[in-house]
């Protein structure tokens, strides 16, 4: 099959002035359509809509009558911080980690090997979250709790590793990491499909000029890949803001702490899922209010993300 | 061991100085023993024997490289090493990940565990198990039951709306409407599942009542979920069927909408349907959407429109977080991992049909 | 079965681009009229205006009469897909629909159209139309084989007798060789030397001897320049247009020295 570049065939329009009869199939079935994609943006409207709704009566009550007494601000800002800093965490374990697996998988492991390796990133991606959360809570927590108690007992001068360390592991560090393996895929399937695009006479080129493997990849293939690449990092932040249940199981969640090695903070994803079943009254707005809060945070996000990605020309990345 | 060859060949001017093909390999060997020393001295443990190893090995070759095939040649390998490290290091975790879930999900998993529910049992029957050894009773079943009805029911919303919006955006949109559909659908994309869940959660409560909880509540999050998945994939798969084809039929004298159902859709059925089962792949596991709009419950409900409705991500979720006997965790922690299994189970095989789908369904060329 | 076509006064635009500028012509029925002239001259848009098959591309419009019998194709009321079934096409490249079997492809137009036919006239209909377009013999032991393996050559003699198991009145043709190779190409041209006794033929042809030797009256388009329209130089029997044209350009073009 191939691709043609020409746009697809529109409606039969009729020359100006003159109009035929439309027969009727054609007309019910692009009614049919039209209507599925506003539907869609009913919706979203509907979204945006019902969660301002629901969210409003947070600002108009009395701050004091607010989860923590002191109105919505503070009530939601350490769950911010929260978000950011286990997303932050998260991003700067697995950057390196996916660009090496992505190099791995395009310019240095066999062929053969290479698309075997594609497939089970792929299959890693599809792996449901509460299943990394079961991972997290159980496997992770215990062996790296050892490690997080040797940062608070060397390095506990520095405020994120203030001990006491938790007895459990189920620490911000400990959240972060597991949301690292959770956009690790992500953020591998981006770079490789970029790495792989490099054109092949920008290698060659390089190469004829004498220059080693890691010095063709620095010439062409980085140069190349570069604003792919960090469309696939903002895509694995989005994903990672929006988390709910790998935090919620792993983190031991508490009030605010500059601490990462020890219990306490909460992300609003995980403070979401984990009140709102039982939630009922204002705290039910206020939660809707920090959803609010958070759509808005991966919106910015997803969309430099998108505008970063589409700023170079036809890229068929994550989605 | 040597770690270089550097016999002089004065009349080549190709050759230059190259480290033995076995040189890497020998260095390894010697870091690996160096840094066995060296933890034995520290307080020997795997990782930190690993860790060293590697950065000792690094070092090693590198300044071996360096000396013998120069600066540039010293870089090529020194990355290569971190490339394979960075490789190495992040199938740690993947590896773990797939291991606990096969090795703790076996314990509680079979025929009982998938066709009976937690209804009536409770943290005394686990004592009893941990304690006198009875066997391990309480299943899957229910929420099994709810998965398979609420993915169904989104697949049911989701895969008309969005295959129509796909014709829509590659058959007719022209304009505003549909670049407006085409960046909304990319801002759905990125909605967090949970905030997914809390819109179900606040239509059915001012549909219906606040707290209203059941399936189809959670079938309706799925959907905001799902419907960009499926609009995107049949877009592609739809703007990859030739125009020749469509033209074709239209010199027939073919009404559109026939060219489209009866040439298009045809044409790119397998891509669409692959598609399909991969957006059901996706959404079988979301837990967050499911938790703020199905509930919890023990006992098996069919009926998606009352009742709170388990599904197995939630399953997972409440017997990892609330066992039924503080005291005694490990049975439902058992059975949490064992759902677990069931869940990575279903995708796997729904990736795998969906790939045998693409394959089997293409338009085929041969003779 | 076969009528003839009236050009009067055509301009087609593509939005405010005008392709093509005030094309009259004739076409017989029963005859085969070849559209020659270099590339971007407006022959294609201006074939594909004959059967109103321009319209898919968005923006694409026309003014003037083109005149099927006496009724105009660009009046009131009518209807497109209706004009195309009278007005066969076949394209530059073959484009069998890749889902179906050799005999679906053959009747396509009839099944997309959902038109009830029993078996035994199905069968009937695609042999004939099979044998019309010389395929009969070559394939008749894979009828249920996909459309899509069979070789170029055969490919394109599937899509002319998939257009004419519909029986249209006129058979458009956009350069239906220029994929082909010259065995092909040859088989093609018998073939078109036969559907002459009972269709209008208009073929578009880069190739100036095939023109010659297929052809009753050859059109000559010629454009002055990038982003002028393409017009209507000159047409006549093809013998003339090929032994002594009456504007310079058209001797110029049929005998190489274009350009």
């Amino acid at each position: 099959m191939t691709t043609t570049t020409k746009a697809p065939p529109e409606a039969d329009q009729r020359p100006s002035g003159r109009r035929g009869s439309v027969r009727p199939g054609d007309r019910n079935f692009s009614i049919a359509a039209r209507a599925a994609g506003i539907l869609i943006l009913i919706v979203l409207a509907g979204v945006t809509v019902f969660l301002v709704s629901e969210a409003l009566p947070t600002f108009q009550a009395d701050p004091s009558e607010i989860e923590g007494g002191e109105g919505f601000f503070s009530y939601v800002w350490p769950l911010v911080f929260g978000t950011l800093v286990a997303a932050l965490i998260a991003l700067i374990v697995a950057t390196p980690l996916a660009l090496g697996i992505a190099l791995f998988i395009s310019h240095y492991a066999p062929r053969r090997m290479s698309q075997g390796l594609g497939y089970v990133v792929d299959l890693l991606a599809a792996i449901p979250s509460v299943v990394y959360g079961l991972w997290g809570i159980q496997w992770l927590a215990p062996n790296v709790q050892g490690a997080w108690a040797w940062l608070a007992e060397n390095l506990g001068f520095i405020p994120l590793f203030t001990g006491p360390a938790s007895a459990t592991g189920r620490t911000m560090m400990t959240a972060g990491l597991v949301l690292a393996v959770m956009v690790l895929p992500i953020i591998t399937a981006v770079s490789r499909e970029v790495f792989l695009q490099t054109p092949k006479l920008h290698e060659e080129a390089a190469l004829a000029l004498g220059a080693t493997r890691w010095e063709m990849i620095r010439m062409s293939v980085i140069p190349f890949g570069k604003p792919g690449v960090i469309g696939g990092v903002m895509l694995g932040l989005g994903r990672a803001l929006g988390e709910t249940m790998a935090v919620a199981m792993v983190l031991s969640t508490g009030g605010f702490t500059w601490s990462l090695v020890s219990s306490g903070n909460n992300t609003i994803a995980a403070e979401i899922a984990l009140d709102f079943p039982e939630s009922s009254g204002l705290k039910t707005n206020t939660l809707i209010a920090a959803g609010l809060v958070l759509f808005v945070i991966t919106l910015g996000v997803n969309m430099l993300a998108r505008w970063i990605v589409s700023r170079r020309k036809e890229f068929s990345g994550a989605n | 061991m040597s770690a270089a060859t550097s016999t002089p060949r004065a009349t080549s001017t190709l050759t230059s100085n190259q480290l033995h093909r076995f040189a890497p390999a020998g260095l390894l060997v010697a870091a690996a023993a160096v840094s066995a020393g060296l933890a034995a001295v520290i307080g020997f443990s795997i990782p930190l024997f690993v860790f060293l190893g590697i950065v000792i090995f690094a070092a090693a070759l590198t300044a071996v490289s360096a000396a013998v095939e120069g600066r540039r040649k010293a870089t090529d390998r020194l990355v290569t090493t971190l490339v394979v490290t960075a490789f190495a290091l992040a199938l740690i975790p993947l590896i773990a990940v797939v291991w606990s879930v096969i090795g703790n999900g076996l314990s509680a998993f079979g025929v009982d565990f998938l066709t009976t529910s937690m209804r009536n049992v409770t943290g005394l029957q686990d004592q009893q198990t941990m304690q006198d050894g009875a066997p391990l009773i309480g299943g899957a079943y229910h929420a099994l039951v709810g998965t398979l009805i609420i993915t169904a029911l989104a697949t049911a919303i989701s895969v008309p709306i969005g295959l129509m919006t796909s014709i829509y955006l590659v058959e007719y949109g022209r304009g505003r409407l549909a670049r407006a559909i085409t960046f909304f659908v990319d801002v759905m994309t990125g909605i967090p599942s949970i905030v997914a869940g809390l819109f179900a959660a606040a239509l059915f409560a001012v549909l219906f009542g606040v707290g209203t909880r059941n399936g189809f509540a959670g079938a309706v999050a799925l959907s905001v979920l799902m419907i960009p998945v499926v609009v995107r994939s049949s877009e592609e798969m739809l703007r990859i069927v030739p125009n020749e084809l469509r033209e074709a039929a239209y010199a027939l004298g073919v009404p559109k909408w026939r060219m489209i159902v009866r040439v298009v859709i045809p044409t790119a059925i397998s891509g669409i349907a692959s598609g399909v089962t991969l957006a059901i792949a996706r959404v079988v596991g979301e837990t967050a959407p499911l938790i703020v709009t199905a509930g919890f419950t023990s006992s098996i409900n069919t009926n998606p429109f009352s009742d709170w409705m388990m599904s197995l991500p939630s399953y997972v979720y409440s017997l990892a977080m609330r066992p039924l006997s503080g005291s005694e965790p490990q049975p439902s922690l058992d059975r949490a991992w064992a759902a677990a299994f069931t869940l990575v189970i279903i995708v796997m095989l729904l990736n795998l049909i969906a790939r045998l789908i693409a394959k089997a369904f293409a338009p085929k060329t041969g003779r | 079965m076969s009528k003839r076509i009236d050009v009067g006064d055509l301009n087609i635009y593509y939005g405010d681009f005008l392709a093509v500028e005030g094309v009259s012509m004739e076409i017989e029925a029963r005859s085969v009229t070849a559209f020659i002239g270099p590339s971007g001259c407006g022959k294609s848009t201006f074939l594909r205006a004959l059967n109103r098959m321009h319209e898919v591309i968005p923006g694409a419009r026309v003014q003037g009469k083109v005149m099927l019998d006496g009724e105009d194709l660009y009046a009131y009321g009518v209807d497109p897909v209706n004009v195309r079934r009278q007005i066969g096409m076949v394209f530059q490249r073959p484009n069998p629909f890749p889902t179906m079997s050799v005999r679906d492809n053959v009747l396509a137009g009839l099944k997309l159209n959902s038109k009830r036919m029993s078996r035994s006239e199905a069968d009937e209909v695609a042999e004939r139309s099979l044998r019309g377009a010389n395929l009969w013999n070559e394939v008749k032991d894979r009828l249920d084989k996909p459309g899509a393996g069979l070789s170029g050559g055969q490919q394109q003699r599937l899509c002319i007798a998939r257009a004419i198991a519909v029986q249209p009145e006129v058979l458009l043709m956009d350069e239906p060789c220029s994929a082909l190779d010259p065995i092909s190409t040859l088989a093609i041209e018998d073939l078109i030397g036969e559907l002459k006794q009972n269709y209008t033929i208009v073929i578009v042809t880069h190739n100036m001897q095939q023109a010659a030797r297929v052809s009753d009256r050859t059109a000559f388009f010629n454009i002055a320049g990038t982003g002028k329209p393409g017009k209507l130089i000159e047409m006549d029997d093809t013998t003339k247009i090929f032994t002594k044209p009456g504007v310079k350009a058209t001797e110029d073009y049929v005998s190489g020295r274009f350009g």
